[in-house]
């Protein structure tokens, strides 16, 4: 387990735990990433994907288990002290960027990543010209807009600015959270394609969660089922190349009848 | 016309005074988007301890820097309060604000302190430009000149901060915690940083009036927060809010305007206990104006 980039072992969380409502969100959940994995995350929803990597980057603290980042042991750790190592993006554009605030400003933050922030000017020529480069390598044409308030790009445009934020700094993982959901099939794609150059070009080892089966199957190196809280398909390499959605969908009917037939009914 | 000077001269006065108050309340009410009552205390805090300093012979311009001190560690305790005792943010400003109230009366000892008698940053000033040649006379237009100086400093002072790593952090901090706690930010501090800097220039607003108009008394806050509010917004409803330089300006114009609004009311014969209903009316029209204006030109 010490090669691991991220690990995680037997971790656990209950919404609302000792009320008749509580729901295992988490259980007992077993993943390993080594160093440069780009596994997809696939599951009903409630299986817990979300639930997954809010607990990875800190917005839920699991009451059992333990998430270890290469090497480190950041279970319990802020938010923000581990945010220097994590780039995550969430499904709504407005989350992973500030409307308010330039485009040149939102990059300054994310250049900045869980360093010290101190009384040094934040948007210097030097950064700028760094930001028209990586901008420009995106092929938005954002590069000649980057004094532009991000309110005013696109969904699309905002999210391909929230993966550059994410990775700007070279983080040690990229959580991915439905980051297309909310985009149209023609700029999914496009984000998609920069998602997988980005992912390539820094070695990033990267978790994306989705709805969209053939979007799980088309990219990563390997790709998890999560169901009931729990990993119940973990497949790579070849094996993985080989799935269809259809075997998919059937591996996954499989997967629910069995853990109905014991686990629900155990904990019932 | 000797009418109109002496309005536009009186505006020009009292609404500089007021002008640091509209920065502080600009980056609670438009940066953290709440409104923060901290002010209502901050205010005349700043008063209170510049006053008692000063009737006890402490030089002006420490004693001022004391009362911004002080505003500072009123913005510092309702920091504490919202983000360790997770108290929502304006509960923690009433509370903060009605201790101050004790906390004002125990600094000055009584309601009101004279300040008639005392020295003050503006005589102190005049004294040592006329020491350089100057010549200048203690009146309204020095008091204009020294503060707009004054004003001017503090302004480049907010606005280059506001550019910094830590200023874009306490910018985004109000408008999404979430991603800037992402990107490696506690904002428990950068929410300490932007109150305290709030209520340090709140309390520098009532520790020059104090000065200027020689007195600190304890009900000189009330309402304060509605007039920072309604400047900001009157100015907004001008300006924009396109950029820092522009909300800079906007706040300390909205001031000036505001005053200007008042002093007409004034005039046109309404009485000096009609001044919370014509501030309640003026930050009305200044909230409902744009709003009225996309609905019937559609911007």
């Amino acid at each position: 387990m010490s090669a691991a980039m991220l690990a995680l072992e037997g971790v656990t969380k209950t919404f609302m735990a000792g009320t008749p409502n509580a729901v295992a969100a988490l259980d007992r959940l077993d993943l390993a990433l080594a160093a440069g994995d780009f596994v997809t995350v696939i599951g009903s929803n409630g299986a817990g994907k979300s639930t997954m990597l809010r607990a990875i980057v800190g917005l839920v603290e699991p009451e059992q288990g333990s998430i270890r980042l290469d090497g480190a042991d950041i279970t319990h750790e802020k938010v923000h002290r581990r945010a220097g190592a994590i780039g995550r993006i969430a499904q709504d554009p407005h989350e992973s960027t500030c409307a308010v605030m330039s485009i040149e400003e939102n990059l300054a933050m994310a250049a900045k990543r869980g360093q010290r922030r101190g009384l040094a000017r934040a948007v210097t020529p030097a950064l700028r010209e760094r930001l028209r480069t990586e901008l420009a390598a995106i092929g938005l044409g954002l590069e000649a807009r980057l004094d532009a308030r991000v309110g005013t790009l696109s969904g699309g445009q905002r999210q391909a600015l929230a993966l550059l934020m994410a990775t700007l700094a070279r983080p040690k993982l990229l959580l991915l959270d439905e980051h297309l959901a909310s985009l149209d099939p023609k700029t999914a794609e496009a984000v998609m394609q920069l998602t997988d150059r980005l992912v390539r070009e820094g070695a990033l080892t990267t978790l994306m969660v989705t709805h969209n089966m053939h979007e799980a199957i088309r990219w990563g190196n390997r790709l998890v089922m999560m169901h009931a809280g729990r990993v119940v398909l973990d497949v790579a390499g070849a094996d993985k190349a080989g799935l269809t959605v259809p075997g998919l969908v059937e591996r996954f009917h499989e997967v629910s009848r069995e853990t109905l037939s014991d686990d629900r009914v155990l904990l019932a | 016309m000797i009418q109109l000077q002496s309005i536009l001269t009186s505006m020009a006065e009292q609404g500089l005074l007021f002008a640091f108050l509209g920065l502080g309340v600009l980056i609670t009410f438009r940066f953290f988007r709440f409104p923060d009552l901290t002010a209502e205390g901050s205010y005349p805090l700043g008063g209170a301890v510049a006053a008692s300093l000063l009737v006890v012979g402490v030089d002006p311009f420490a004693a001022t820097a004391a009362a911004v001190a002080a505003g500072a560690g009123a913005g510092v305790a309702t920091a504490l309060i919202h983000t360790k005792l997770k108290i929502n943010n304006i509960i923690a400003g009433i509370i903060v604000m009605t201790a101050l109230y004790t906390v004002n009366l125990r600094v000055m000892g009584r309601a009101n302190v004279s300040l008639l008698t005392a020295p003050s940053i503006y005589e102190d000033i005049v004294r040592w430009l006329n020491a350089l040649g100057f010549g200048l006379r203690d009146g309204a237009m020095t008091t204009i000149a020294i503060t707009a100086v004054l004003l001017v400093l503090v302004s480049i002072a907010l606005a280059a901060f506001l550019r910094t790593d830590l200023g874009l952090a306490v910018r985004a901090t109000g408008e999404n915690e979430t991603m800037i706690r992402s990107l490696g930010v506690d904002t428990d501090r950068t929410k300490m940083i932007g109150l305290a800097i709030s209520n340090g220039a709140i309390a520098l607003s009532g520790a020059l009036v104090a000065q200027n108009h020689g007195f600190a008394d304890i009900g000189m806050g009330i309402g304060i927060l509605v007039t920072g509010a309604a400047a900001v917004l009157i100015g907004e409803a001008i300006f924009g809010d396109r950029s820092i330089a522009r909300w800079i300006v906007a706040a300390i114009v909205g001031v000036l305007i505001y005053r200007l609004l008042v002093a007409l009311a004034l005039r046109v014969g309404m009485q000096p206990v009609d001044l919370k209903f014509v501030t309640a009316a003026l930050l009305l029209a200044a909230l409902a104006v744009p709003r009225l204006r996309v609905r019937l030109v559609g911007r």
